[in-house]
């Protein structure tokens, strides 16, 4: 038998994600994958896998699930909530630590908390065909993961390991700082020209929070609008991730990892890449605040993050 | 030369080569792409072409923006004008009652007759300016002046894939079932994105494309071929 999760309960959207599909832009395939690329990876790290091991996103809520497989391992890292074991020795195991479970074992990640995003990983990974290059779960365009859809209940997650070896397990030698109150930085452009010095000040200066119309393609966030000084209407151009996007109701929207390829809005300014997982955590009703930096700056940012990620990649404790 | 290098923050570079579009614009957008492509540079992930621009996608701990813009500027150098033969796809189209559900419509709208509007639309050869909206949508042009008209007013929630649409100054096929705001004017039996192929779009950007009109029956029978994965379409090089 393929060693598998069953899926008891789902969760309201979850999905394989490895750390991406690229290459396909240019045919209109956006990158999908995590919304934070750092939880993953620890996630990843707990259980001994590479960081581009596909793992299961949860978003609000997790899922139930029952071990299907000799033993397994598995992880949860990026929210509050922790790894709710149901049968046999009933025991919650905090998020940020490994733990080893056996066949027909049943496990739940209740509600996540503060945060919206949070990754189950599992030791060898989740077993997906690779759909151009990538196990990332693409639900618009049906690409990726299981079936191209979020988990539904009655589904198997096949995993790549039928039985993983008794070991110590690992915890992150701190907690995650998931950065609710951090000022989240951007490269004013491309087309800040395009909107009036007010709009700027505004954007600047104003508390914006993240509205209950957020998803995987875009979060659209709630606050002062912002005016346009030639108009909305611009040619198409590509879209990065973490581009935000000013259309005509003059209210932001920071385009996540689903975002369309190209698109015609303005884009007062660009998420740095360092803070993308940043602002993918925070839930409807969270507060973002914007400060501008140079791309020198968000270079070297970026740069320092991914030394401090290796570092707590590397310095697990046993536990 | 009047070509802008634009931030997107840190992991792209976006050359706009104008706020005035045309064949001339996209032309020098795609020559741009092709150098990119052939000088292999350090860091660069991808490339996304659009109507006027090129964004540059790259990864910031291989490389930087400053590295990448310098590199980008090096290769605008008009002095080569390297021009490369282009791709012209046949797309088997058909304009009957039942594949065409805004033909009436569109013919009354602009003032022409039904059989006008189809050969107008299939008469003309179109360039692909970009690929985009979902999954292999080619916006084509440019649309003959008389068949121009803005977006529908009601957006339909589904549009079948294969629908062959145009809008303003644009042609294109739906590649899958989507939303979608343009009129319906036809369809083709043939597929444009599959997820089989190493590259999963059958057009990509540069691409020339021409309608060849079938009937209803054709239709089906291409339908048939292409179901069972016995159907090339029709595709021959143009010198450039």
């Amino acid at each position: 038998m393929t060693p598998a999760l069953e899926v008891i309960g789902p969760g309201p959207h979850t999905t394989v994600q490895d750390l991406g599909r690229f290459g396909f832009q240019d045919v209109g395939v956006p990158p999908a994958g995590p919304l934070d690329r750092i939880s993953l990876t620890l996630a990843n790290a707990l259980v001994g896998n590479p960081p581009n091991t596909p793992a299961l996103e949860l978003l609000l809520q997790g899922p139930t699930l029952k071990v299907m497989a000799e033993s397994v391992r598995i992880a949860l890292v990026g929210c509050g909530a922790g790894i709710e074991i149901r049968s046999g020795n009933a025991r919650t195991v905090p998020a940020g630590r490994s733990v080893r479970l056996v066949r027909d074992e049943i496990f739940r990640i209740g509600a996540l908390g503060d945060s919206v995003c949070a990754y189950l990983a599992i030791e060898g990974g989740a077993e997906v065909p690779l759909i151009l290059g990538s196990a990332s779960t693409y639900v618009r365009g049906v690409i990726g993961g299981l079936h191209g859809r979020r988990l539904r209940q009655h589904d198997t997650v096949s995993l790549r390991l039928s039985g993983v070896a008794m070991r110590k397990e690992r915890a992150l030698s701190r907690p995650l700082d998931l950065a609710f109150d951090q000022q989240i930085r951007v490269v004013p452009g491309p087309q800040a020209d395009y909107f009036t010095a007010e709009a700027l000040q505004t954007f600047f200066s104003s508390d914006y929070t993240v509205s209950p119309q957020a998803d995987r393609m875009g979060y659209r966030l709630a606050g002062p609008m912002l005016a346009h000084a030639k108009g909305y209407d611009i040619v198409s151009d590509g879209i990065v991730t973490g581009a935000i996007q000013v259309p005509g109701s003059g209210l932001p929207i920071v385009l996540m990892v689903d975002h369309q390829t190209i698109g015609g809005y303005p884009k007062i300014a660009t998420v740095i890449s360092a803070d993308i997982p940043i602002v993918g955590r925070r839930r409807p009703g969270r507060r973002i605040r914007f400060i501008a930096v140079d791309v020198r700056e968000a270079e070297r940012l970026r740069s320092e993050q991914e030394a401090a990620l290796r570092q707590g990649c590397e310095n697990l404790v046993a536990v | 030369m009047n070509v802008r290098f634009l931030p997107a923050g840190d992991t792209a570079v976006l050359v706009e080569f104008g706020e005035r579009v045309g064949r001339g614009v996209s032309e020098r957008v795609l020559r741009l792409r092709a150098r990119v492509h052939a000088a292999n540079l350090a860091g660069v992930v991808e490339t996304v072409p659009t109507i006027r621009s090129l964004l540059v996608h790259y990864d910031p701990l291989a490389t930087n923006s400053a590295s990448v813009t310098g590199a980008l500027e090096k290769l605008l150098d008009t002095s080569r004008s390297e021009t490369q033969p282009v791709k012209l796809w046949r797309i088997p189209a058909c304009y009957a009652a039942g594949h065409a559900p805004d033909l009436a419509e569109v013919a009354q709208r602009t003032g022409m007759s039904a059989a006008d509007v189809v050969r107008l639309h299939s008469t003309t050869r179109y360039h692909v300016y970009m690929i985009g909206f979902v999954p292999g949508f080619p916006y084509m042009g440019d649309l003959p002046a008389p068949l121009s008209l803005p977006r529908r007013a009601d957006p339909r929630v589904r549009v079948p894939a294969g629908s062959i649409a145009i809008a303003t100054t644009m042609t294109a096929v739906y590649p899958l079932e989507s939303p979608g705001g343009w009129h319906l004017i036809g369809a083709t039996p043939i597929r444009l994105f599959d997820l089989r192929w190493a590259s999963p779009a059958l057009i990509s950007p540069g691409d020339a494309v021409q309608f060849e009109p079938i009937a209803a029956d054709e239709f089906d029978a291409i339908r048939a071929a292409v179901a069972a994965d016995a159907y090339q379409v029709p595709c021959e090089m143009l010198a450039a």
